[in-house]
């Protein structure tokens, strides 16, 4: 590494990703691109995701899953039915993305999520009880991101909602959405994160930042 | 490079709307596969599906009816979900398919399946998902390569097989295994440490993004021993051919349409716009829709990203006339496939 990507890196943080799939490696990618140190971690040692990542990814590291814990700032973005393998004890403290989805009809029932009526993020957070959970990026199609990102300013950019009971875990996430591309809206504390799961409105579509206030607003009146 | 169909069978619509008979669209399909076969089309897939729309629901019987009504053309499952079903019972459909069509004219290719509609209908546990992907695939693959008729295999999701007979053998000995991805990561990998052939799935996003996917693909093949030779890739997109793009726009729309609504009601897919379609229908979206000029050029693009040794269009959905469908599989083997194969050849 040369010493201006060292500085580079440096001021912008570690981002740690849990999770090789579709969603974590499009990501990652944004997140090599805007010049953070980018760690992915799966449920198998870092060594067998290694040619994964040196070419899905190229630029972020292939670690296991407690060092990627350990970033800045961790994405969480696993098969929603394997959320309970996410050790919640390594998370504690840290500022956490949900990016995940319960989408019954293509995922099957799972029974956690069928029992009451929370937000996903909310039975997520509640195995991560330890940890400041922020429910993003769950409503942009992972063949979206890279196309559909855009500089700061730019005209109609995309807006991505982001829900938290934590304000300055919602802050530290606004500004890495920023950097990757798109403008945020707060959608309010966890339970909001209901107004763009599947089946919303906002999930099934693509906003900028004033028309996705305009669809959360009925949300935040209520909640 | 081959070109080819694939289906999950597509039902008839009346004018108001409401789904003619899936008997229909089983007699369409069986058509369909009869015409590209005498048009020279390379390879048709018969994809598994259980919904009243697309209702090809077991493509072993279908490509058995096909094999003994077809001459050339090489016929496969596009895909086979393989982990809610019987790897036994999916090898002697095959193998038996295989001899009708006089040896060598068949293929599986194994799947997870994109949606879930097979966990309640067969009785499995979703929560078994990967384990079931994974061992039935090794079951089959044990099955495939085994040298003599009697197979032994033992697995946790389902009874042992002890030195039991499973027959028909294959003409050749052995069936064409393909691994079907929509594009997760590991699952390139995978197929290639297995060292089978990889078909992609591309529905979404912009094809030649699933360069970095071939490339991982093909760098875990190697790494784990297998030949180049062997690690073939092939893509499976939405497409459509008509005389003009005006025309193929035109004609596809309706069942894209038709086909969002559904989705839309049935997994909470956003509604269709016709915005989102049009940008699809044009280099560099997902789907193949064009005059032959426009779909070989972008078949032979893609071609200089992926490598890949087959390109095969889904083109009937939501209820599109069978004549139209008829034309766009003659239009896709008279007009494309030639086209594809002399812009290949200036490279």
């Amino acid at each position: 590494m040369d010493i201006g990507a060292q500085e580079h890196t440096a001021s912008r943080g570690t981002i740690g990703i849990l999770g090789a799939g579709r969603v974590g490696t499009a990501i990652a990618r944004l997140a090599v691109a805007a010049g953070y140190r980018v760690k992915i971690a799966t449920s198998k040692p870092a060594a067998e995701n290694a040619l994964i990542i040196e070419i899905v990814t190229p630029g972020a590291e292939a670690v296991d899953a407690a060092e990627a814990a350990g970033s800045d700032l961790v994405v969480v973005a696993v098969p929603l039915h394997k959320y309970k393998s996410v050790n919640a004890d390594a998370l504690a403290g840290a500022v956490v993305v949900d990016a995940m989805n319960y989408w019954s009809v293509t995922d099957g029932d799972i029974a956690d999520f069928e029992v009451d009526d929370r937000s996903s993020s909310e039975v997520v957070a509640a195995h991560l009880s330890a940890s400041r959970v922020v429910k993003s990026f769950n409503h942009i199609g992972y063949h979206e991101m890279e196309p559909d990102s855009a500089a700061p300013g730019t005209a109609d950019r995309r807006a991505l909602a982001i829900a938290s009971n934590d304000a300055a875990a919602k802050e530290q996430v606004a500004a890495f959405i920023d950097a990757l591309g798109f403008d945020v809206v707060d959608a309010g504390e966890l339970a909001s994160g209901k107004a763009y799961e599947p089946g919303t409105d906002v999930f099934n579509g693509r906003f900028n930042a004033n028309e996705l206030s305009m669809k959360l607003r009925p949300s935040l009146v209520t909640a | 490079m081959e070109i080819g169909a694939y289906s999950f069978g597509d039902t008839q619509r009346n004018t108001d709307g409401t789904l003619r008979s899936t008997t229909e669209a089983i007699a369409n399909l069986f058509e369909a596969i009869k015409h590209a076969d005498a048009q020279g089309l390379d390879y048709f897939g018969v994809g598994e599906h259980h919904t009243a729309t697309m209702p090809a629901s077991s493509p072993g019987a279908m490509i058995a009816a096909a094999a003994a009504a077809t001459g050339q053309i090489t016929l496969g499952s596009a895909a086979s979900i393989i982990g809610t079903d019987d790897p036994v019972r999916i090898f002697q459909q095959f193998a038996i398919a295989d001899a009708i069509s006089g040896g060598g004219r068949v293929e599986i290719t194994a799947g997870r399946g994109s949606s879930v509609e097979t966990f309640p209908l067969f009785g499995h546990s979703l929560e078994e998902y990967d384990e079931l992907y994974a061992e039935k695939l090794d079951l089959l693959m044990t099955i495939n390569n085994a040298t003599t008729e009697n197979v032994t295999w033992s697995g946790t999701v389902r009874p042992a097989l002890d030195n039991l007979a499973v027959v028909p053998r294959p003409a050749s000995g052995k069936l064409p295994i393909w691994l079907a991805t929509g594009g997760n990561a590991s699952s390139s990998a995978r197929a290639g440490q297995l060292g089978l052939p990889v078909s992609y799935g591309i529905i979404g996003g912009a094809p030649h993004r699933f360069a970095p996917l071939a490339e991982l693909y093909r760098r875990s093949g190697a790494a784990a021993g297998h030949a180049p030779e062997t690690l073939k890739v092939s893509v499976g997109a939405l497409g459509f051919v008509a005389p003009t793009k005006k025309e193929a726009l035109e004609r596809f729309y309706p069942g894209w349409h038709n086909l969002n609504v559904e989705m839309g009601q049935l997994r909470g897919w956003p509604a269709p716009d016709k915005r989102a379609y049009l940008a699809q229908a044009d280099a560099p979206g997902a789907y193949y829709v064009g005059a032959p000029d426009e779909v070989a050029e972008r078949i032979a693009h893609l071609h200089g990203h992926l490598g890949h040794m087959r390109h095969f269009l889904q083109m009937d959905l939501g209820g599109i006339p069978q004549e139209h469908l008829l034309e766009s599989i003659t239009l896709l083997a008279t007009e494309v496939k030639p086209r594809v194969a002399r812009l290949l050849a200036q490279k």
